[in-house]
């Protein structure tokens, strides 16, 4: 399997460089032959650049919504009202940190640093999932959490276990495994609330009513809106349109919604027998535009809070490096771990 | 000095006793003894391994992908090497 | 609940568990490096694990986490200390997860109820201590700016680790055997960290034991405050 360092130190030539001529053609003629024909495009491998700078601005918009994803989750942590809750809500939470890692390994692949990309996320050049900048304001919040945004982000993410790139795709199926936990604890969460006191159930309600629209503005814009869909489809980066995804997600929802107890905000929302589909109403998209823009409740809270964590973990960082170019990492014991 | 110089690390997980070693992906560290770690906690929390190595991904020599006709090519044409290449009469056991 | 004195102890093991799981669990969205974020809610996730178990054995154990009141916490005041800068949360895991592994070993080998928690937990607050251990050797001999937060941290919470030696009721344990390996242990880390054993007193009216009596510093109210807030303002829902 090639690396990232693979990829790097071979003096390979650089990732896609334009190549005009014969050479060139031969090139893209193989990639475009092993796409068509289900294969993956590993590291090493010639890509065009249009490919590579899109799978790098998805995989990296990924991983960041990953780590910033932690931040309207681990709000509640600390005041996690059962010791099982609270359990289950830190390894959702760390889960996500490994996703990220798992995702930036992946971009890594793709001749960009960690470094380079969380750079990119502080100063604003890269997106994360614009979900995350809505707050938490209940705990019944981490339980729609669970349900509507991971239930979203799985049906994104399952067929992305097939997407053309390798090291992307092995993430994604790492991923997936690891997430299906936590749309399930998401449900039972709500489910408790809605089965349990008046309060309780009145605190579900009112998280999925504010949930539940963003969570169908994460499948993105409208097919005929959206400026990358059609060339990330021709190269099986994307499986599936972002309408034909909501739609299912909206389908896989309703009997879920039934089945908890609970309401989904929409008049309009009914099974359409011709279609084999549930209608659903207009989403405000002058919303989704404006939240992306930078305007949602929490964008600026989201993003200060990771910058401070990253400025203020910085002397870690430095104190590591520097220990480790003193030491070269040979006086802190063993240097393989054999568990029974 | 910036973390950027904390540098690549690939994980290898052995799942069982038994099984070789697989790459599980990559995680950056300053040293050695804290790539082991970082893997062990991140690769391994729900319990898929019982052995870890790392390896820095800039010590990794990879055959390139220009490489790969004179390379892998040839191998494809020895079916002679696979059991599947000879044909045994029927009912010749323990072959 | 009774009051025997496996409870008592039960309670104090628990405490500790819990609250500095707790503590451990503000880092989240906030460690120096995303690799770091995976370790310390491990750490976390085991201590949780284990103060589960402790208080279930003396009781519900949401009961013991949520309605009791400040006073009726036993845990030493040491895991209750604010987090501070990530040299203050490693100083305090070097102190406790040594204190901590010195401890279940005896356990784990002695033929109290809780020999089978101490076997289980011994083995993730070996990894505890390694984990304390190599990054208190990175930041004590790492750059000068380091060396300095870890000393003042070793320094500041040094004051809080005398209590760690004080009898439990109820866990028949060599606790001056235990105290002195202790601080040969961390004696040998802080040096081969380029630190050494802060000077300060580590005995006193408000750190002998004061914490298994239900003593605690100010900043343990607030966290309790945070922590309860939720499950007390819905009496008798279950989560």
């Amino acid at each position: 399997m090639a690396t990232a360092a693979a990829h790097r130190t071979a003096g390979a030539p650089a990732y896609g460089a334009p190549d005009a001529g014969p050479e060139g053609d031969i090139r893209q003629r193989a990639f475009d032959a092993a796409v068509a024909a289900d294969e993956r495009i590993e590291p090493r491998d010639w890509m065009p650049e249009a490919y590579r700078a899109t799978l790098v601005r998805q995989i990296a918009q990924h991983a960041h919504s990953e780590i910033i994803g932690m931040q309207p989750e681990a709000n509640w942590i600390t005041r996690a009202p059962s010791l099982r809750r609270k359990a289950i809500l830190m390894a959702k939470v760390q889960d996500e940190a490994g996703h990220g890692l798992y995702l930036y390994s992946a971009a890594e692949t793709l001749g960009v640093s960690r470094e380079e990309l969380l750079d990119k996320l502080h100063s604003g050049r890269q997106k994360y999932s614009s979900i995350f900048n809505y707050p938490t304001l209940t705990w019944a919040d981490v339980g729609a959490i669970g349900w509507l945004v991971d239930g979203a982000a799985i049906t994104n993410q399952v067929p992305l276990c097939r997407c053309s790139y390798g090291p992307y795709a092995r993430a994604m199926v790492r991923v997936c495994k690891e997430e299906s936990f936590h749309q399930r604890q998401g449900y039972e969460l709500l489910l408790a609330l809605s089965r349990g006191t008046p309060e309780q159930h009145a605190m579900a309600q009112d998280a999925v009513d504010r949930w539940w629209w963003p969570s169908l503005m994460m499948f993105g814009p409208p097919d005929d809106a959206s400026q990358h869909s059609a060339q990330s489809m021709a190269w099986k980066i994307k499986r599936h349109s972002n309408d034909e995804l909501r739609q299912r997600f909206v389908d896989i929802c309703v009997p879920q919604a039934e089945s908890l107890g609970l309401t989904l905000p929409d008049p309009d929302l009914r099974w359409n027998e011709e279609r084999g589909h549930h209608d659903f109403g207009a989403i405000d998209w002058t919303e989704f535009w404006d939240v992306l823009k930078g305007n949602g409740p929490c964008n600026e809270q989201r993003l200060t809070q990771r910058r401070r964590a990253h400025d203020e973990g910085a002397w870690v960082r430095e104190a590591a490096a520097a220990h480790a170019a003193r030491h070269n990492g040979k006086n802190n014991g063993p240097t393989g771990v054999e568990q029974a | 000095m910036t973390d950027t110089d904390w540098p690549l690390w690939e994980v290898f997980v052995r799942s069982r006793r038994g099984l070789s070693h697989t790459h599980a992906g990559s995680l950056h560290a300053p040293d050695a003894e804290l790539a082991l770690r970082n893997a062990r906690d991140l690769y391994t929390r729900r319990g898929e391994g019982v052995s870890i190595w790392v390896v820095p991904s800039a010590a990794i020599t990879a055959s390139s992908p220009d490489e790969k006709d004179p390379f892998f090519e040839p191998a494809a044409d020895k079916p002679y090497r696979h059991p599947t290449f000879y044909e045994i009469p029927e009912g010749v056991k323990h072959l | 609940m009774t009051t025997t004195l496996p409870t008592t102890a039960a309670l104090a093991l628990g405490d500790d568990a819990l609250v500095l799981s707790h503590r451990l669990g503000e880092w989240a969205g906030h460690a120096p490096v995303l690799e770091e974020e995976v370790a310390l809610a491990n750490i976390a996730l085991d201590l949780l694990g284990q103060a589960r178990v402790l208080l279930s054995m003396a009781g519900d154990e949401d009961e013991l986490a949520y309605l009791r009141e400040e006073r009726a916490f036993t845990n030493l005041q040491l895991v209750e200390q604010p987090n501070g800068d990530f040299a203050h949360t490693i100083a305090r895991q070097l102190y406790f997860s040594t204190y901590q592994h010195l401890l279940y070993g005896q356990l784990a080998d002695s033929d109290s109820e809780f020999a089978p928690l101490a076997g289980k937990a011994v083995k993730e607050v070996a990894y505890h201590r390694d984990h304390a251990e190599q990054w208190t050797l990175r930041l004590g001999d790492g750059t000068d700016v380091s060396h300095e937060r870890m000393r003042r941290a070793c320094e500041a919470l040094w004051r809080f680790t005398g209590e760690m030696f004080q009898p439990v009721a109820g866990l028949d344990v060599d606790w001056s055997g235990m105290e002195a390996a202790w601080l040969e242990s961390v004696g040998d880390v802080l040096r081969r960290a380029t630190l050494a054993l802060p000077e300060g007193p580590r005995t006193g009216a408000w750190s002998a034991g004061a914490g298994r009596q239900g003593l605690h510093t100010e900043p343990f109210g607030r966290m309790l405050a945070e922590m309860q807030h939720l499950h007390r303002s819905h009496p008798g829902a279950s989560w």
